[in-house]
């Protein structure tokens, strides 16, 4: 670190920096650039994984927070700051450095109002353009005459904006989406292939994509908006609604973010439990997508048959947690409610169980000619672009990104454990597929070495009926099933956070889309989209 | 055999004792098509039925048990249900063809239903180039499908009609190649003499090698032809919600569903005519006893059989199988089964030239 201190102070002089959880060094506006590329492109530093970028209303002044990594060692993080005032709020971008910055630049521009400077297509996100006043700020007026309901359809927008610098001034360029000759065809948002309401503008010749425009926003609950007016146990019921394939483990990483700020030690056994059922969720997870892949390529019955199986898991939860599919099992200082008599024995009978249909998984559908042809080649992703969008999870150590939390920033119980990180390096459909179900694989193993091991004692820690984090930031990062879920909470010391932002992991992967997708066909476009798994809920919050 | 020729020959002479020729013509020309019409939606019913059973045994489930004695009644139900749901009108649709459409492609499954022999004397008509009508009729229902993706004003109808436009033109030329090689050994393309060649053995057996390459063949190229399972990319329901029948609701929609399975029925009949002997039992020269047991079961009974089986294997690929991408898709036809076929087609000449066929 001491050398990335000196690499900075030689390149902006102006920026200051505070140690705090990371290094945490804060620039003006001006500099921004300069700083992101010294860090990107500097052999020393190298960070070229933009994990989170949290847009924020400081009450005089607005800004954004990047937290940067390396893709070489995801421990060694550093965070940027820059603000910039109300009035008129301009910060240059960066989407051309981390091309995950993209969507979330236009995020922040929704909810914020601070334009990009030479962002390529600045438009708001989730919001429609109609929509008045900037939801985020703190001044936001949210009664219902601002923005009425409003029931007429009105066509989709076919052009968007560019702020452009140059010779000094800002100007405001209106930039066509679309040709006047392209055939746009929609898919989504009701569509039974894009997993939840996505909807996909693509450019097509023929069968061949041109270009797809990502149009999300269509469940988007305000959930960040809804936080900080919430106090934090009533927060964690939001977590498992995001994306409600990895309930649980979303919700532990809440936990842990605002155990961690106020220094809540969690009982051994708390964190042995909640391990446990991570990693089961995790297997629902991948089972879910592993059948609805291979149900939008076709075989229909593969689906029936990791039903079958997640039915098995689901029946577990629901004995020692009330639910299957949002599980409402942990909360601050541990895990609700001691485990269920039967748990231990459910899960040993279900190992065995798992490991012979993953079996017959590989026989009725890895090997079969057709579907080894629909997903061999399909879809290519390289190491580079996976890190430049922030693409981690099984799609992203497909690629060779080794970004498995787990292993390199072990958590919970993760360090008693012994598995292997599942890498491979053809970055197509294949590998993808052939993750997930390795996945499980090792999620059994990992489940087998901890189940007869829960250590005896509490499963909660007291604390305070009203739990008021310190002033400050914390972040969380844990590895969801899809990815990187990351946990942002600035405190003002209240009960409620000043601003809490999760850091969606299916984002990431739709952002990548459209690089992957060119020149692919529309039946690819599906492939694609069911290998890269990502659950809309979770990116649109 | 029971010969039902003896049946209808003694309705004939009774009607045309007591009626002149014009009204003995027009009485059997409504009772033929009346019986066929309500063999079709039967047939259609039975197979919907298996289907769902069939499909819920893969998939390690009941399928429908509720409605009737272990869910037999379920397809009425559910032809019911087709029956009275609205048939929603469309916007700038191209009306005519837009109800055009559904009628192409059952009437082009229609028109095959009357030169399939059933049974033994239960064939509609029996042309002399029954093959060949067999394989002309049924290219009709590409007309139906392409007028459906088009008059839907739909991209997505629009390009599964297209999809579907070039996959079934392509198979086509498979399974008449296929059916031309059971023709070159059987020296007739008239469906009862195909029929009565197989008395003995069925061609299957008395082609050997180059009829069993040419029955796979077809079974592929059928299996292609009927939109259905590894094929079924024109309607990929997780792709292109349901294609070029997107837009149909109700009673149309119905027709489409009714004629993609009739055209499975067809397929297997087809093949279990050229190739499987049709209504003939399972003969073989020279065991006499087992041969007259064979002949006690009807001939119907035969027939409806093995088409059954045929249909088995239709449902079980198509239930296990996911689907090719159609570059995939005309790939293997052009490049794969196309020259297969010609091959095969030169070596069962080879055959009947030097006599090689049992």
């Amino acid at each position: 670190m001491e050398k990335i201190k000196q690499l900075i102070q030689a390149k902006v002089p102006n920026a200051t920096m505070e140690e705090k959880e990371f290094l945490t060094v804060t620039v003006k506006p001006e500099d921004l650039r300069i700083l992101a590329q010294t860090l990107r492109y500097d052999e020393s530093a190298c960070f070229d994984y933009l994990v989170q970028l949290i847009g924020v209303d400081y009450g005089d002044s607005l800004g954004v927070v990047y937290l940067l990594s390396t893709s070489k060692d995801l421990n060694s993080c550093i965070v940027i700051k820059t603000t910039t005032d109300r009035e008129n709020p301009m910060i240059p971008t960066v989407s051309d450095i981390w091309g995950t910055a993209n969507l979330n630049e236009r995020e922040v521009f929704g909810f914020f109002g601070i334009h990009f400077i030479d962002h390529p297509d600045m438009r708001h996100l989730f919001l429609t353009e109609r929509w008045k006043g900037f939801p985020l700020r703190k001044d936001y007026d949210a009664s219902k005459a601002q923005n009425p309901m409003d029931l007429t359809s009105y066509p989709m927008p076919e052009t968007t904006t560019r702020w452009v610098s140059g010779e000094g001034a800002i100007k405001e360029e209106k930039i066509q989406l679309f040709k006047d000759d392209d055939y746009v065809l929609n898919i989504g948002p009701q569509h039974p292939a894009t997993h939840g309401v996505l909807h996909f503008r693509t450019i097509l010749e023929g069968e061949i994509i041109r270009k797809i425009d990502v149009n999300c926003g269509y469940i988007h609950r305000g959930i960040e908006k809804l936080s900080e007016s919430l106090t934090y146990p009533q927060i964690l019921h939001f977590t498992d609604r995001l994306d409600y394939l990895s309930a649980h483990i979303n919700r532990h990483a809440l936990c842990m973010c605002v155990e961690k700020a106020a220094e809540i030690e969690v009982p051994r056994r708390a964190e042995y439990i909640r391990t446990i059922m991570d990693e089961l969720s995790r297997i629902t997870s991948h089972l879910l997508s592993w059948g609805c892949m291979c149900m939008d390529m076709g075989a229909l019955t593969a689906f029936i048959y990791g039903m079958r199986d997640r039915e098995k898991v689901l029946d577990i939860f629901e004995e020692t947690c009330g639910g299957r599919l949002i599980q409402n099992y942990n909360v601050i200082g541990g895990v609700m409610a001691d485990i269920h008599p039967n748990f231990v024995n459910h899960v040993k009978e279900f190992i065995p169980y798992m490991r012979k249909n993953l079996k017959e998984y590989h026989q009725i559908y890895t090997g079969n000619v057709i579907a080894r042809q629909r997903m061999i080649g399909v879809g290519h992703l390289s190491q580079e672009t996976a890190v430049s969008f922030a693409v981690s999870g099984p799609v992203g150590r497909a690629s060779g990104f080794h970004c498995d939390l787990r292993k390199i920033a072990p958590y919970a119980a993760y360090n008693d454990v012994e598995f292997k990180e599942i890498v491979r390096t053809e970055g197509d459909c294949m590998a993808r597929y052939m993750n997930r179900l390795d996945e499980i694989e090792e999620s059994l193993h990992i489940i087998e070495q901890l189940i007869d091991k829960i250590p005896d004692g509490e499963f909660c820690a007291k604390t305070k009926a009203i739990i008021k984090l310190p002033e400050g930031e914390y972040f969380q990062r844990i590895e969801a099933a899809r990815g990187e879920f990351g946990v942002y909470i600035m405190s003002k010391g209240e009960k409620t956070p000043y601003r809490l932002k999760f850091r969606s992991p299916s984002m990431a992967l739709v952002s990548v889309m459209d690089t992957i997708c060119q020149g692919a066909k529309i039946a690819d476009l599906i492939t694609i989209g069911g290998s890269m798994d990502y659950v809309i809920p979770d990116i649109d919050r | 055999m029971f010969d039902f020729s003896i049946v209808t020959t003694w309705i004939d002479e009774f009607l045309r004792n007591y009626l002149p020729e014009f009204w003995v013509l027009t009485i059997e020309f409504v009772v033929v098509g009346v019986i066929l019409l309500a063999l079709y939606c039967i047939i259609a019913l039975i197979l919907i039925y298996f289907e769902r059973k069939i499909c819920a045994a893969f998939q390690c489930r009941l399928g429908p048990n509720r409605v009737g004695p272990y869910g037999s009644i379920q397809s009425v139900a559910d032809m019911l249900k087709m029956l009275i749901k609205e048939i929603i009108p469309i916007n700038h649709t191209d009306k005519i063809l837009f109800y055009l459409a559904p009628f192409f492609v059952v009437a082009a499954s229609f028109l095959t239903f009357g030169a399939i022999p059933f049974g033994n004397g239960l064939q509609a008509i029996d042309f002399n180039i029954g093959v060949f009508y067999l394989m002309a009729v049924s290219s009709l229902g590409v007309i139906g499908i392409l007028l459906a993706g088009w008059s839907s004003n739909n991209k997505y109808s629009m390009i599964g009609a297209m999809r579907s436009g070039a996959q079934l033109i392509s198979y086509e030329l498979s399974a008449g190649l296929a059916l031309m090689t059971i023709v070159v050994l059987s020296g007739n393309m008239q469906l009862s003499s195909i029929i009565e060649g197989q008395k003995d053995c069925w061609y299957l057996f008395q082609g050997h090698i180059p009829a069993i390459i040419a029955f796979i063949i077809y079974l592929i190229a059928g299996h292609a032809e009927t939109n259905r399972g590894p094929f079924d990319l024109p309607e990929a329901e997780s792709e292109l919600t349901a294609g070029y029948h997107t837009e149909y609701s109700g009673l149309q929609f119905g027709f489409f569903y009714l004629a993609e399975y009739l055209n499975m029925f067809i397929i297997a009949s087809i093949a279990t005519t050229v190739f499987l002997g049709g209504w003939m039992p399972f003969h073989v020269t020279g065991l006499d006893g087992f041969n007259q047991i064979m002949d006690y079961i009807p001939s119907v009974i035969w027939f409806f059989g093995k088409a059954f089986v045929l249909m088995f294997l239709s449902l079980w690929v198509r239930w296990t199988f996911p689907r090719l991408r159609i570059d995939q898709l005309l790939n293997l036809e052009w490049k794969y089964l196309l020259p297969i076929n010609m091959v095969n087609l030169l070596v069962m000449v080879i055959l009947v030239i030097y006599g090689l066929h049992f």
